[in-house]
């Protein structure tokens, strides 16, 4: 895989932004909030850390990552076609009449590993892949990511017993804790800390870290496995919305769709900031 | 033309804050769902009666279980899908097993969430939960059944399952119109086609008749909200009477209405051209909820369609 530098990734991320934005104002529908919330995550995932890609898609040592919070499918879906699985267009087609880019991860569009959507159900799926790579003495790792208030599903904690009890050290759970779900904050729907302790408790070794931040991101994740025989926790502190500053912490963006105006206003805060990284570079 | 009314989840919404008025015991348990099953008003009005158990759908059934075993009307609020789905053995074993009536509403249901897809759709419920003993069903076909349908529920002796979608649907009932759970109501009269549906597609029915009255041909239109307790009498009657049925349901045509009506007419030793209108057994085609209506023949062209065919049919020996 061609090394990317940090300022690269930096300028993808923008660049991933865009496009969500574009692709939900087009198709009229969307997640946007938890999208740009994890965006970073994907960007370090498929472009710095994954060993995965249309090349190696069919062989079985590839790395697998299983989007469990399938509603942010637009992050997702921006970028495999960054990797190449198919054509930006195909994006444009999002949700509509007898497309195969529906509103959640489906096995119908290249690069994805697991149908999802609804919650809880990754953590499961990953821990049978973990598990069948250490059956079969293999190397690839399996990364899963979790949106925050879907932890209150039950599932999750019964993955996590498994994972912690099958040693799965090639497990990579990643939470977006953007601190928000549909009704309010997490922690007035049903109070999740002291989550790290949790999951600690769980059998996780855990590490926190800055989830829109890429140097924070690359360090962590490039650190797995934490500890040699426990499946890793990464807490990955987001801001639902980031990167668009009337987008940001706003609780009703979880689904809204941008207007005209707001794509407008959006583009033109994301291009700011990318002017000042290509003087960087 | 028929008027439209609002959303089935408007009309239960409020029809829910007019019946905690007078009824401190009613509560409402949501799971994440409060927005999606607009009760924000609830909420507001109502705190002490609402319950917020977070995403977790075999917790939010097992919660209302419990509160329902106490007396309280319990309300279960969540998408159609994730309720049934994922909570299918709390159901089975917690509300209908242990006689626990708790009112399980699974709203945006069948494809009312179109391009979200499978996960989202809720095309088994009723075939799930036909299945399981001591658990009525209704899905009610405009505001008028769906306000009905709530009002009766609080009181209703068992564990009973609701289910409607999210978007406006047309008035089908004249004032006088009496609903009871259990009694199919008859839209309009006729003796050479019956369309009996459930759910949103009824109109869609009401509207097939309109079109092929214009030809002659006399329609028969039954709304069978309630697949449990299910009307026997009036699903016989329609067959006696009429040289063909169509039934229509926003489910697979697996193990809802239209098997339910065959399996019946077939016992009573009725047979008459007969066609099941769902969804069909395939990965459901990306859409809108209308967009997928029309893919599969529920509109009103496509119902019409499927009338004349079944009229011009070989008649069944
Ligand atoms: C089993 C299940 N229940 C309910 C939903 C509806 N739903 C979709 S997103 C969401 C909120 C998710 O919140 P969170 O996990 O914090 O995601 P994020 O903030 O990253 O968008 C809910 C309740 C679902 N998709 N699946
Ligand atoms: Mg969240």
């Amino acid at each position: 895989m061609p090394k990317m530098t940090e300022n690269e990734l930096k300028r993808k991320s923008i660049e991933y932004r865009k496009t969500i934005l574009k692709i939900i104002h087009h198709c009229g529908a969307g997640h946007t909030g938890g999208s740009l919330s994890c965006i970073d995550i994907l960007n370090v995932l498929y472009n710095a850390v994954m060993n995965v890609s249309p090349a190696n898609f069919e062989q079985p040592d590839r790395d697998r990552y299983i989007q469990s919070k399938g509603h942010s499918v637009e992050a997702l879906y921006t970028v495999l076609a960054d990797k190449g699985f198919y054509p930006q267009e195909a994006l444009y087609t999002l949700n509509t009449y007898q497309s195969h880019f529906i509103g959640h991860p489906t096995r119908k569009v290249p690069g994805i590993e697991q149908n999802t959507g609804a919650l809880g159900h990754g953590l499961s799926i990953a821990v049978g892949m973990a598990l069948a790579s250490k059956m079969d003495g293999r190397s690839y790792r399996v990364f899963t990511l979790l949106g925050d208030g879907e932890l209150t599903e039950g599932s999750s904690w019964e993955a996590s017993m498994t994972a912690a009890h099958y040693q799965l050290d090639n497990l990579v759970v990643i939470v977006d804790r953007n601190k928000l779900q549909i009704t309010g904050p997490t922690e007035d729907v049903i109070a999740l800390e002291p989550l790290a302790s949790k999951f600690e408790a769980f059998g996780f070794a855990v590490r926190a870290c800055n989830g829109n931040d890429i140097d924070d991101l690359l360090q962590t994740l490039k650190a797995v496995p934490f500890v040699t025989g426990k499946p890793n926790l990464v807490i990955a502190n987001t801001i639902k919305g980031k990167g668009v500053s009337f987008i940001e912490n706003q609780v009703n963006w979880h689904h809204h769709v941008p207007t005209d105006d707001e794509l407008a206003q959006a583009l033109r805060e994301l291009d700011q900031v990318q002017q000042t990284l290509e003087v960087v570079r | 033309m028929m008027e439209l009314g609002r959303p089935n989840l408007e009309e239960f919404a409020s029809t829910l804050v007019d019946l905690a008025q007078e009824n401190r015991d009613l509560i409402v348990v949501t799971g994440d769902s409060r927005g999606s099953g607009k009760l924000w008003p609830f909420a507001k009005a109502y705190p002490d009666q609402i319950v917020e158990i977070g995403i977790a759908e075999q917790n939010l059934v097992g919660i209302s279980a419990g509160l329902a075993s106490t007396g309280k009307r319990v309300f279960a609020v969540s998408p159609a899908s994730f309720l049934t789905t994922r909570a299918l053995e709390q159901i089975k074993n917690d509300v209908a097993y242990s006689d626990n009536p708790v009112k399980l509403v699974g709203i945006s249901a069948g494809v009312s969430y179109g391009a979200l897809g499978s996960t989202h759709h809720s095309l088994h419920d009723f075939a799930a939960l036909r299945a399981i003993n001591n658990l009525d069903i209704v899905a009610p076909a405009d505001n008028f059944e769906t306000r009905e349908a709530i009002k009766a529920s609080v009181s209703h002796p068992r564990p009973i399952y609701l289910r409607f979608g999210k978007k406006p649907l047309h008035h089908l009932h004249t004032p006088d119109t009496q609903f009871q759970i259990g009694e199919a109501l008859t839209i309009k009269a006729g003796d050479d086609i019956t369309f009996v549906a459930i759910g949103e597609p009824v109109g869609r029915a009401l509207m097939a008749a309109q079109i092929l009255e214009e030809e002659g041909i006399s329609c028969r239109v039954i709304s069978m909200h309630s697949l449990r307790p299910f009307d026997h009498a009036t699903l016989l009657d329609a067959a006696h009477h009429s040289r063909a049925m169509v039934t229509i349901e926003e489910h697979s045509i697996f193990g809802g209405l239209g098997e339910a009506s065959a399996a019946i007419l077939l016992q009573h030793g009725i047979r008459l051209p007969f066609k099941i209108i769902g969804i069909p057994d395939e990965y459901t085609v990306t859409g809108s909820q209308f967009e997928i209506f029309d893919h599969y023949g529920i509109n009103a062209t496509a119902l019409a369609n499927t009338a004349r065919q079944l009229l011009q049919a070989e008649p069944v020996k």
